[in-house]
């Protein structure tokens, strides 16, 4: 293993943020900052539930504009795979991170800090089956 | 009185929520930007082990877990939420084949994309093409989801 391009400081920087973001939502709301919850439950609005999640989630698409503004470093994407590959993968995330209550904020975040059994489970299912993947596609496909 | 706004919160109360929690996705995104997580590349190259490995997305989320469980023990120390009548807790407690299949299902959309559902909404603002593809079809997947095995309730 060869350690390359690690960004120790904007990333703790970047976490805390997130936990920031996190304390808010629950000490103002009571509600857990998972995005595949707060995504996902726009298919079932019930009422009073729809206004906060849009406003949410539009603040999160306004987020990267918030760091150009301020003057911060905003970086360009690289993409990992093809169209198909990325219906198939989008599909499977959604699906996934529904059926399975919870993604990298739900479970990753938000659910350890919690100290919930089922969200490390989560957890450690999530990283260890995406480690295998690309350990896959990169290394043994070689794609 | 306190009735009543259970069942109802005010006006006034519903677009302070609201506000709040267009400020809360304002700094998620802000952090995942600044911690360069709306980069598939950076995330991939955390999930690269056996490759070469970056380290970041470990410190990511050792440093928002360290600022979420300090809120959340402030939270606990609260009666109620500033702004709602009680906290809404997950209160499922069991390891079932729903929480081990969906996190396997999602662990593979993650390696192959590098994308998870808070990256690829906010890298909605860059507007690439391929982001759009990815939320479109994590939109999908949740709503087909919706449409078959979620609970009613």
């Amino acid at each position: 293993m060869e350690i390359v391009n690690f960004t120790p400081y904007s990333a703790l920087a970047g976490g805390a943020l997130i936990g920031l973001s996190a304390a808010l939502l629950m000490l103002a709301s009571g509600r857990i900052a998972g995005i595949a919850g707060i995504a996902g439950g726009l298919f079932r609005p019930a009422p009073g539930e729809l206004g906060w999640r849009v406003a949410f989630l539009v603040g999160l698409i306004l987020g990267p504009a918030a760091v150009g503004l301020l003057g911060g470093p905003v970086p360009v994407p690289t993409f990992q795979t093809d169209t198909l590959g990325m219906i198939v993968a989008g599909v499977l995330v959604g699906f996934g991170t529904r059926l399975g209550a919870g993604c990298t904020s739900g479970h990753g975040v938000c659910g350890l800090a919690r100290l919930s059994p089922r969200s490390l489970t989560a957890t450690l299912v999530f990283m260890a089956v995406a480690i295998a993947t690309v350990y896959l596609v990169r290394h043994v496909l070689g794609a | 009185m306190s009735m009543q706004q259970t069942a109802a919160p005010s006006t006034s109360s519903r677009v302070l929520t609201n506000l709040v929690a267009l400020a809360a996705g304002l700094i998620f995104g802000a952090g995942l930007t600044l911690s360069q997580m709306i980069d598939p590349a950076k995330v991939v190259g955390f999930l690269d082990l056996f490759g070469q490995w970056d380290p970041s997305l470990a410190l990511v989320m050792a440093g928002a877990l360290a600022v979420t469980f300090l809120g959340y023990r402030l939270a606990r120390s609260l009666g109620h939420p500033w702004l709602a009548p009680k906290f809404q807790m997950p209160t499922k407690r069991d390891l079932d084949v729903r929480l081990l299949l969906g996190a396997a299902l999602f662990g593979v959309g993650w390696g192959l994309a590098g994308y998870c559902p808070g990256p690829a909404i906010s890298g909605l603002a860059l507007a690439e093409l391929p982001t759009v593809i990815f939320v479109a079809a994590m939109l999908a997947g949740m709503f087909v989801y919706h449409v078959t095995l979620e609970r009613r309730g």
